[in-house]
């Protein structure tokens, strides 16, 4: 495979740490991600997958770990200009369209905004240039540079919100449940501008969502998340036809499709994380199933999940 | 089978400073009792507002019922007062919104919020009312009932919260519930969980069901039948197979190919084009046909009939006309349509 953008070394978010009410909202999960491809992460609400990005992008600082971004780690003491320099590389496009755009400014310098503290444009005709040309980027005309952001359709702010991350020319994208908020018939079209954008910008994305069959169908690979931990990590399809761990299983069986009779046979597992049975001392880690396929399992699972993938092939 | 709700041609436009919002533009469908309908479509459809309609939930300074009735055992909903309104709302007719944490009142116990339509409705007294409280809550799942009772919205989860509104909901046995995207704020599983209480109970009281969303996972799963509804319109209406099988308006195909399906490989996803119609200014002729790759010439200038598919099938777009040409569906419609004994596709086991 292509080589690693991105590595993510035993990251911890912990919050109010120390405290009664510590939370460990991400717990110890490593993972890579590689140039040009999407990673998906799924999981309920409140397993942390918006926080890994968060961490990530070093929103929060973490509490532990390591994020090695083209072999420099995003979380070692940088100064302000070296930070400047990463934060070119990686943008974030956010959930809600309607409350991550300033509704006092225009377009025009909301887009602009990264573009001037980087200093990427040499004056104001080059400035609106380069607006204008993001905006058709992302299907919008350059008349749409001198409006408001209350004048924009959910998904038109959404496009916005990706002209904005584009702006500085980033190689690395995290889209934080970037359609959640629309419409079904505008999911559709948000998706295809991030699948047409990354083909030819070469971009790669972490991509953060509830909704599994738009993570599957736009994710090269696919991280399932269950309290903090990182529960499987595989290949898009891998996943979803041969998922490994119990947790997965069980998510994946609640997902309803638009097939009625497959509606009607569909029997939903639940899971039960009490039925891992785990031993005090049992080692429980990121095990290689099969290749690219990786479980959070104990040795003792690890076995077994190996006869079973072994008889099925 | 009995009908137990009627609306018919019914008509309802907003008063706002910009001018007459036409909402909804003459919308007809029925519902027998016992089944589920699911009512389709995107933001701004009039799904929402056709329902809250039937409740007379909308505010009368500012919305104006123009024509039609809406007829629930024989009364006409639209023209009842706010006095007869309220005997039959939360007790005949009640309602599940979207988020559950938004439609419980913080500042009370959930015991007293779910004995509230007891207490107004049937003429029980309060010990008797709590002991219904804890039975209703036991009913949808929620452990230690008892002690529950007497704690405060903030003290449950998301899930727990949907399972209080919908405890609410069938305190007095309603024969119409109205969901309103009740699940959309929650994760799927826990949606799951929801979805099977609701059929559970369902079955149990023999309720009838209202069901909107714009999940369409959902409504395979849930539906008997189901209307889709677009500008303000029930573009197409069918049983849950002739909607999912043998869709007829395109709209109906845009909605069904814009979902990536988990089997379908890489190919680009189809999205409709543009944004929905203003409904300030409704266009003339069929209102999808700005957005529709399968429009006619005729779309632009009038609006299309309903045309009959089968008994239970019906769709407006003039594509169904006997003089209209032939279109071929998208692909993945087709796909779909030959699953359906009766289509023009069908790959049944007869061939």
């Amino acid at each position: 495979m292509a080589e690693k953008l991105l590595e993510i070394r035993n990251l911890k978010q912990y919050f109010n740490e120390g405290k009664a009410n510590e939370v460990r909202a991400v717990d110890d999960i490593s993972f890579d991600i590689y140039k040009g491809e999407t990673l998906g992460l799924v999981g309920e609400s409140g397993c942390g997958k918006s926080t890994t990005g968060r961490s990530i992008i070093r929103l929060y600082n973490a509490t532990d770990g390591e994020v090695i971004f083209d072999g420099v780690n995003v979380h070692g003491k940088k100064s302000k200009s070296d930070l400047k320099i990463f934060n070119r590389k990686m943008q974030m496009i956010f959930q809600d369209p309607y409350a991550s755009l300033n509704p006092r400014m225009k377009v025009l310098d909301i887009i602009a905004e990264g573009l001037d503290i980087h200093g990427l444009t040499k004056n104001a005709k080059e400035r609106k240039d380069r607006v204008h040309e993001l905006l058709e980027t992302v299907g919008l005309n350059k008349e749409h540079a001198n409006r408001y952001p209350h004048e924009f359709s959910g998904g038109q702010r959404q496009r916005l919100g990706i002209a904005r991350a584009l702006a500085v020319d980033p190689e690395f994208i995290i889209a934080d449940e970037p359609i959640s908020a629309l419409d079904v018939s505008i999911q559709a079209q948000v998706v295809n501008l991030l699948k047409e954008l990354q083909e030819e910008k070469g971009l790669t994305y972490l991509f953060i969502a509830h909704d599994l069959s738009m993570v599957k169908y736009i994710s090269d690979r696919i991280g399932v998340m269950y309290f903090g931990k990182l529960v499987e990590l595989a290949p898009a399809d891998e996943l979803y036809k041969n998922p490994l761990h119990p947790y997965t299983q069980s998510l994946l069986s609640a997902i309803p499709l638009p097939d009625p009779n497959y509606e009607r046979t569909r029997v939903r597992k639940s899971y039960d994380p009490a039925s891992h049975n785990y031993q005090d001392g049992e080692e429980i880690a990121m095990r290689e199933v099969t290749p690219g396929h990786f479980v959070f399992c104990s040795e003792r699972e690890f076995e077994s999940l190996k006869l079973t993938s072994a008889a099925r092939v | 089978m009995e009908k137990i709700l009627e609306v018919k041609d019914l008509q309802l436009s907003f008063h706002t400073f910009a001018g007459e919002v036409k909402a909804i533009r003459g919308v007809n469908f029925d519902l027998q009792k016992g089944e589920t309908l699911a009512i389709v479509g995107e933001s701004g459809s009039g799904k929402s507002v056709t329902t809250k309609a039937i409740m007379r939930l909308l505010p009368e300074s500012s919305s104006e019922f123009k024509s039609g009735q809406i007829l629930f055992n024989g009364k006409d909903l639209t023209k009842l007062s706010d006095k007869e309104m309220q005997k039959i709302r939360g007790k005949d007719i009640s309602m599940i919104f979207q988020d559950p944490m938004t439609s419980l009142n913080p500042t009370m116990t959930i015991g007293r919020q779910i004995t509230e339509p007891l207490l107004k409705h049937q003429k029980v007294g309060k010990t008797e009312a709590k002991k219904i409280a804890i039975d209703l809550l036991r009913m949808v799942g929620m452990p230690k009932p008892e002690l529950r009772i007497k704690q405060y919205p903030h003290q449950f989860s998301g899930g727990q919260r949907q399972r209080i509104v919908i405890a609410i909901a069938l305190a007095c046995n309603p024969q119409i519930l109205i969901a309103d995207e009740p699940t959309t704020a929650l994760d799927v599983t826990i949606q799951a969980q929801i979805l099977e209480l609701m059929k559970d109970l369902q079955k149990k009281i023999d309720t009838s069901i209202i069901f909107i969303t714009h999940d369409l996972g959902v409504v395979a799963n849930v539906a008997d039948r189901v209307a889709v509804m677009y500008g303000g319109r029930i573009v197409e209406m069918g049983t849950v197979d002739e909607i999912f099988y043998n869709p007829q308006h395109p709209y109906t195909w845009g909605l069904l190919s814009s979902m990536p399906s988990l089997d379908s490989a890489d190919e680009k996803l189809y999205a409709i084009p543009g944004t929905p119609p203003d409904l300030l200014d409704p266009p003339k002729g069929d209102a999808f046909a700005l957005r529709s790759d399968f429009a006619l010439a005729i779309d632009l200038e009038q609006a299309p009939p309903v045309f009959q598919v089968s008994d239970t099938h019906y769709a407006a777009t003039w594509l169904l006309h006997p003089d209209a040409p032939q279109v071929e569906p998208p692909a993945a419609i087709v796909e779909r349509m030959k699953k359906f004994p009766g289509s023009r596709y069908y790959e049944g086991v007869a061939r």
